[in-house]
This record gives structure tokens, sequence and C-alpha cells, in this order.
């Protein structure tokens, strides 16, 4: 047997540690949050951050309209990203003809690549004031033009990862559906949408995951006003999320004040949402998977 | 009914062959292929002036080295070869005198009418049951009952029954391969075809299970015209009623499986069988 040379000893510790750090970054970064953002539960009682008024240099800490708001931008965006991207998807990969599915594929993945303060602009310059005329409201700065663009954002995601596992479906299910008699349209509602499930479910969740943490965008079009939203009219009124509180006050608000640790606070929040939203996603997926091992085996 | 069991050879000229149809070689022919030409976008021409008739309640083999053109003649009888890149086609596919071919034929229901099992086992990614009732719900069938009969039918016409019954709502994956082929064979019976299309249905199957398969065939045929592509020579005389020998897209010799197997008429059918090329 041939002694193990030096190399392989280096390359094999160089591909650990750099392994390794991913994880210790990690740690860090949620150590570092919650250093930060924990003294909050100290300085601030806990009824205080649940009342909806958010005005922080008289000390109201109400975090609830900014989470109100998170979510009533992120679910308006799932709403109308999800059937269309999925549709888009679909169509790209089991109805278009070859020549348009091989310009349609690139063009969706440039999309996906735009820089979130393009889509900002596009949307103080045209979206708003569209919204604006057209619904004849006091101000296009809404959840819902917010909620317009983050889905325009999470689109390609969902696009391209649910193509993706489209287009691995075996054509053999589809022969075996066809030769049965359903039609082309039956075929894609019950078999192979069916057997693309975990991979289309995971390009939503990483679509929808991008929408709940994007800043910019939001803080550019939904107008910035820390009012829960408490119903379906407060879709066309502004909102504030949290990423774009963070971003906003950040930069100017005094090192370890409460109003500091506050800030935080909220990061924490927003990394336990999304950390939920990729467990479940993760966890459906994970059977998923289970069951697909079965079938090669 | 003299005519069945002369020994035909096509391999005169297809033209020959052509001339032949109009009398009618079967006291009940099912299926009539006349001058059926395939040729795909990439040039190669699959089928050449093809004239076939295939008798109905027997069991037809096509046999012959791969790329023979067998595959694509099962699929243009039901028509999934609309999807495959066909430039050019030629001829008529006559079931019961209409003709399959016709742009206008619904061809939906053309497929609910003429059954397929392909090479490998589809199971579509549902339970035993939704596999079996997948074509009667798209049919538009809501009657339970409807089902639970179409699936027990099913089920015992494929020999698949007995393994099965107690467990129908199981996922279909979890069956074995030949189970799984027989659960293909049982989801074409539920729609109650005229026609069942075999494309080498043994090919990745055991001994034990292609035998279970071969031997529901021959109690189906008398209720099904059955169209068969083996996956050896030896099944293709096993099952062959009647046989059909292709070579490169050409129809060499067509005649009943005793007489084809025994007496072949044309030395490369001869050759074939013999095991000198293939």
């Amino acid at each position: 047997m041939r002694p193990i040379g030096w190399s392989e000893v280096i390359i094999t510790a160089l591909i650990k540690v750099a392994g390794y750090s991913a994880i210790i970054f990690v740690t860090l970064i949620f150590t570092f949050l919650l250093r930060e953002g924990a003294p909050t539960l100290f300085e601030v009682p806990l009824e205080a951050l649940a009342q909806t008024r958010w005005y922080p240099i008289e000390d109201y800490y109400g975090i609830l309209p900014l989470i109100g708001g998170s979510l009533i931008v992120t679910f308006g965006a799932a709403l109308f990203a999800v059937p269309l991207g999925i549709a888009t998807a679909v169509y790209i990969a089991e109805i278009a003809p070859r020549w348009a599915r091989e310009i349609l594929k690139p063009l969706v993945e440039i999309l996906g690549g735009l820089p979130s303060v393009m889509l900002g602009f596009i949307g103080i310059l045209i979206i708003v004031p569209f919204v604006r005329e057209a619904l004849d409201i006091p101000t296009g700065l809404t959840a819902f033009t917010g909620a317009l663009i983050l889905g325009g954002m999470a689109i390609p995601t969902i696009v391209s990862v649910s193509e993706d596992a489209l287009d691995a479906v075996p054509k053999t299910y589809r022969d075996a559906s066809l030769a049965m008699g359903a039609t082309p349209w039956q075929t894609i509602w019950r078999v192979t949408l069916p057997a693309a499930r975990s991979g289309v479910l995971t390009g939503v969740m990483l679509g929808v995951g991008r929408a709940i943490g994007e800043t910019m965008t939001v803080m550019m079009v939904t107008g910035n006003a820390p009012v829960l939203p408490t119903g379906l009219r407060s879709l066309f009124s502004p909102v504030r999320t949290m990423t774009a509180t963070i971003a906003a006050e950040m930069g100017e608000v005094a090192n370890g004040s409460v109003h500091y640790h506050v800030l935080f606070f909220i990061g924490i929040v927003l990394f336990l949402i999304s950390l939920i939203v990729n467990l479940t996603a993760a966890s459906v997926v994970f059977k998923q998977r289970k069951r697909s091992e079965r079938i090669l085996s | 009914m003299t005519t069945a069991a002369s020994p035909n050879t096509p391999a005169a000229g297809p033209g020959q062959m052509e001339s032949q149809a109009p009398n009618d070689q079967f006291e009940d022919t099912k299926i009539r292929i006349q001058g059926l030409s395939v040729g795909y976008s990439d040039g190669t021409e699959s089928l050449q002036d093809i004239s076939l008739d295939i008798p109905a309640n027997q069991i037809t083999v096509l046999f012959g080295p791969s790329g023979g053109g067998k595959s694509t003649l099962l699929r243009t009888i039901n028509r999934l070869n609309d999807l495959a890149d066909v430039v050019s086609l030629e001829g008529r596919v006559l079931i019961d005198g209409v003709d399959v071919l016709d742009p206008k034929l619904d061809v939906i229901e053309l497929r609910r009418r003429v059954g397929m099992v392909f090479a490998r086992p589809v199971v579509l990614p549902m339970s035993i049951r939704q596999n079996l009732t997948y074509g009667l719900e798209l049919s538009g069938e809501k009657d339970p009952g409807q089902f639970e009969e179409a699936v027990e039918r099913s089920l015992k016409a494929s020999a698949l029954w007995e393994e099965v019954y107690d467990r129908l709502d199981d996922p279909a994956v979890s069956l074995s391969g030949g189970q799984q082929q027989r659960l293909c064979l049982a989801r074409v019976l539920a729609l109650e075809p005229d026609v069942i299309l075999l494309d080498e249905p043994t090919s990745g199957l055991d001994p034990i299970s292609t035998g279970k398969v071969e031997s529901s065939l021959q109690k189906l045929k008398q209720e099904y015209t059955i169209v068969l592509v083996p996956h050896s020579v030896q099944q293709a005389a096993r099952v062959a009623d009647y046989a059909a020998f292709f070579l490169n897209g050409q129809l060499v010799e067509f005649g009943m499986g005793k007489e084809l197997f025994v007496h072949p008429q044309d030395s490369r059918t001869e050759d074939y069988i013999e095991g000198r090329f293939g």
C-alpha cells in the first residue's frame, strides 16, 4: 500500500476547515443576534411588545404591526406568485414547443438575477402611480403594491425550480397516462404535477422565503406606515415590514439603547419565522424523498 | 378461412400485399393496416409501406431485431406517435373499418379502446386502486360500484387479485416488478378496451412473472384482440397465434405462428429464428 502523501493530508484538512467554518459562522451570527436582541426581554415587558403601536421615540415598542405587515405582504405575494409561477413552469416544461422553451428558461433565470433595488425603482416609477390611479386610492404605496413586486421577484425562483422538477418526471409516466385516454391537461394535473410535487414545493418555499426576507423593494414601495393590518382594506393601505424597519432605523439608533435591542429582537423573530417555513418545507420534501428512494430501489 | 392457414409471403413485394388486402384474409379482421409508411424527423424511415391484417381474438406477435419498426407500428395504432417527431405518415390503419389516422378522429376515445402496456412497468404515483380507477375517472365514470367492480374484474383477469386484494390502498410502487407489470395490464383491462397493445411487456421480468403474464394473455384473447411485441424469439414462438417478422422497417413475413416458426418461407426469417443474426 502506498503511504498517504502530504498533499493528501493538507487538502483533507483544508476541506474540513471550510466545512466547519460554515457551521461556525452561522453559530456566531445567531449568537450575536441573541446577545444583542435578548436584553429586550428584560428592558421591555412582553405585553408592551405585543402592542399595536410602534413609536420608538416615545418608547412604544409594539411589534405586532411590523409582523402583520411582513405577513400580509408575503402572503399577498405568495397568493399570486405561486399559481402564476407553477403555471409558467408547466407551460415551459409541458406545453411550449422546444424553441420557445429554450428562449423562456434562460429569460426567467435572468429575471431571477435582477437586483432588488431595480425592481423597487420600477415599482416606484410605474406600479405605484398605476395602483393609485387604477384603484382610486390616496396613495399607491400600499401592501398590495409590495406584494405585487415581491411576487414578481418570487416567480423566477418558483418557475426555475419547478420546471426542473417537472422536467425530471419520466416521459413514460406521460405516455402511460395518455395511452389510457387522458387528455394532456388531465395528464399534467393528475400525473406529472403530483409526481414532481416535492420539487415544486421546494421552489415555492424558496420563492416565498425570498419574499419574506426581501428588504429593499418593500421599503421603497409599501409606504412604511407601522399600522396593524386588520382586514382586506389594509391590503390597500401603507404597511411597514420587519425587514424595512430594521433597515430604516438601524442606521440612526444609539448603540446599546433599548430601541437598538428591540431592532435585534425583531431580527430574531424574523429568523424564527424563516426557520419555521424552511423546516416545514424540509419535512415535506424529506418525506417525499424517502418515498422516491423506495421507487428507485 | 382457407387463406388464413396458407403461408402468406409479402416479401415478394409490398404492392402485392396491398392488392391482397381487400380479399378478407380472416373471417374477422380487427385491424387492417394498408400501405403504412412512417418517417421520423432525423431522416430515418421507420416503417416502409406496411400492409397487414390483424385478426380479432388472437394473439398477433410482431417480432424482429430492434430498430425494425415494431414499436413504431404499435404507437401508430393508438396514435401515441402523435407526440414523436413524425414528419411523414402515409397509408391507413383501420380498426373495425374506421381510419384511426384521420386527423379528425377523437384520439382520447381511440386510446380508451386501444389499451397499451409498455416495456417497463409504469405505475402511476398513486395507490393500487387509484391506478386502476384512473382511466375510468378520466372517462367520466362516477359510480363507486362501477369502480369496485372494475378493480376486482381487472385484477382477476391479470392474475393479480390473489396477491393484492387485501392491500388495494397501498402505494402501487410497493409492488414487485412483476406485480407492477400485471397492474399495468389490469389498468388497461379496467377500461374494457377492444385491442391491447403490448410492447415487450415482460422484458424486465423474471421467468415466473413472465409465465403469469403469458398465461393471462392466453385467457384474455377470448375477449380482446392482442398485439404483442415480444422480447425474445422464444416468447414469440410460445404465444403467437399469428406472427409478423419485421426487419429494418419492412414486413418480411406474416403467417400463422405454428407455420412461421417451424417452416419460415423467407430465408431472412429463418436466419433470425435460428439465431444467425439479431
